[in-house]
C-alpha cells in the first residue's frame, strides 16, 4: 500500500528544552550531546564550530545543527555498514546555537577516516531553525585533504566556484585542532545544500 | 530512475519549499540556489540507532514528566500512531521526540515571552520509540494557541511538534501535529506553505478507539517517512 511522505514543517524557536535539554539547562536527559568522541574513542580530537548566517550576514541564534559521521577508521555505527564500527563511537551529535554569545556551534569530536566509494573524509550534517520548513543537508570536508577532494565524487559533482563552501577552515592556534565551518544561508559564500 | 538511491527522493509534491514569503522568517533564512544532488553512500543510508532503551520510563507521558507536586491543567490527551515507509511498511524503533506549548499556550523555553502562565507541573518535553509494528504512543496535554509576530493578530494553531529519525540520516524528519477541525489552520502561514494535497498529512484524526474512557481523548497520527528503492544501491 503506498503512502505518501509526511511533511516538513520548521522546528520553530522552542525546540532546546525537547532537543537539546542538557545544553540549555532544563531538566530533561539529552538523547545527543555536541560532545561525540568519549575519552575512550580512538582517533584524533578536534573541535568543529562556526556559525550560521542569515542573509542579512546576521548570525541566528535559534538553529539546531546535527552532525553524523564515521569513526576514525571510516566506518558508520550502524548495521549497513558491514564492517562493524568502533563500539564506543556513535559518530551522532546535536547542537542548538542559542547557548553562545556569538551564536556559534561546536562539536568535540574526532576525524573521520575516509569511508570508501572514493570520498574524501567528511561530516555529514544536517541544519534545522525556525524560519526553515524543510531541513537542509550539507557536508564538512578538511582543508588537508585537497588531493582527495579532486576526486571526490560529491565535491565533483558541486560546481567549482561552490566547493570550498562545504571545507572547513582550520585554526592551529589552540591545544587541539578547530575547523571553522560557518553555514551561510543566503549571500555570495551561500553554502551548498544537497538533494540527499 | 533509482539509481544509486537506496531511499527514495525527498517529495516535493509533499514537503513546503524552503522560501515561503507568508511566513516571513524564510525570506532570510531559505537556501537561494538549487539543491545538488547527490548519490547516496554509506553516509546517507546509515544513520545514528536510537530505539526503546533511548526512552526513560516517564519519558512518553508528558502528564506526568514534569511534576512539582501537582498535575498539570487542561485536557489530557492520548496521541498514538504508527511511522510507516512509503510502501506501508512499519519503520520499528523510530525515535519520536515531541515537545510543545503548556495548556495555555506557552512553552517553558526561555526565550518564549507570551503572557500566559507557566504550568508548575508541566514540562513539555518527551520521546518514545516505535516497537516492532511502528507503533508510539505518548501521554500529554492538549497545547494551546499562542501568539506570534509574523503578522497582525497571528496565532499558531494548537499543534505538537515532532522528531523523528528513521532507518538512516536521509530519514530524518521533523514535522507537527496539529489538531482538526483548528479554524487557525486556515491562517497559518507555516501549515499552509505545505502543498495544498499534503496538508491534511499533518492533522491527527480524532479517535474513540485510542480514547481511555474516563481519563483522556485519543488521537492518531500517523507518519510516514521515505521508503526504500526497490534497486539496492550500487557499491
Amino acid at each position: 500500500m503506498k503512502k505518501k511522505q509526511t511533511p516538513s514543517q520548521t522546528v520553530g524557536p522552542f525546540f532546546a528544552y525537547g532537543l537539546t535539554p542538557e545544553q540549555y539547562d532544563y531538566d530533561l536527559t539529552s538523547i545527543a550531546v555536541p560532545e561525540v568522541g568519549g575519552q575512550d574513542v580512538e582517533g584524533e580530537r578536534i573541535r568543529i564550530e562556526g556559525q550560521v548566517f542569515d542573509g542579512e550576514g546576521a548570525p541566528i541564534g535559534d538553529a539546531m545543527i546535527e552532525i553524523w559521521q564515521a569513526d576514525a577508521a571510516g566506518r558508520y555505527a550502524h548495521s549497513a555498514d558491514g564492517r562493524g564500527s568502533n563500539a564506543n563511537f556513535t559518530g551522532f551529535g546535536r547542537v542548538g546555537t542559542g547557548t553562545d554569545p556569538q551564536q556559534r556551534f561546536f562539536f568535540e569530536t574526532i576525524r573521520p577516516g575516509a569511508v570508501g566509494n572514493g570520498q574524501a573524509p567528511h561530516v555529514n550534517v544536517v541544519v534545522f531553525m525556525r524560519g526553515m520548513l524543510s531541513h537542509a543537508y550539507t557536508r564538512i570536508y578538511f582543508p588537508e585533504n585537497a588531493k582527495a577532494h579532486a576526486s571526490d565524487p560529491v565535491l565533483s559533482s558541486v560546481p567549482a566556484e561552490r566547493r570550498e563552501t562545504l571545507i572547513a577552515q582550520l585554526d592551529e592556534s589552540g591545544a587541539i585542532r578547530v575547523y571553522r565551518f560557518d553555514i551561510h544561508m543566503q549571500g555570495p559564500q551561500e553554502t551548498v545544500f544537497f538533494d540527499v | 530512475m533509482s539509481e544509486n538511491r537506496a531511499f527514495k527522493s525527498r517529495d516535493w509534491d509533499s514537503h513546503p519549499a524552503y522560501l515561503s514569503s507568508e511566513y516571513k522568517s524564510t525570506r532570510l533564512r531559505s537556501p537561494t540556489k538549487p539543491l545538488v544532488p547527490l548519490v547516496q553512500s554509506l553516509s546517507e543510508i546509515t544513520g545514528p540507532v536510537f530505539g526503546q532503551e533511548s526512552v526513560g520510563p516517564l519519558d512518553d507521558d508528558l502528564t506526568k514528566n514534569g511534576v512539582t507536586g501537582g498535575e498539570p491543567l487542561g485536557e489530557r490527551i492520548i496521541v498514538a500512531g504508527r511511522v510507516l515507509d512509503e510502501d506501508g511498511r512499519p519503520v520499528p524503533d523510530a525515535l519520536v521526540e515531541v515537545w510543545q506549548a503548556n495548556s495555555a499556550g506557552r512553552y517553558i523555553h526561555a526565550v518564549d515571552q507570551h503572557d500566559a502562565p507557566l504550568d508548575p507541573n508541566f514540562f513539555g518535553g518527551g520521546r518514545c520509540a516505535t516497537d516492532a509494528e511502528g507503533r508510539y504512543f505518548f501521554k500529554t496535554i492538549k497545547p494551546g494557541a499562542y501568539p506570534w509576530g509574523n503578522h497582525h493578530n497571528a496565532w499558531r494553531p494548537n499543534h505538537i511538534h515532532f522528531s523523528l529519525f528513521g532507518p538512516s540520516f536521509a530519514t530524518r524528519l521533523v514535522t507537527q501535529m496539529y489538531f482538526p477541525g483548528d479554524p487557525l489552520l486556515d491562517l497559518d502561514p507555516i501549515f499552509l506553505a505545505t502543498p495544498t494535497a499534503a496538508r491534511s498529512r499533518l492533522v491527527a484524526d480524532f479517535s474513540l478507539d485510542v480514547t481511555e474512557p474516563g481519563f483522556a481523548l485519543g488521537y492518531v497520527f500517523d507518519i510516514v517517512l521515505r521508503g526504500r528503492n526497490e534497486t539496492p544501491m550500487e557499491t
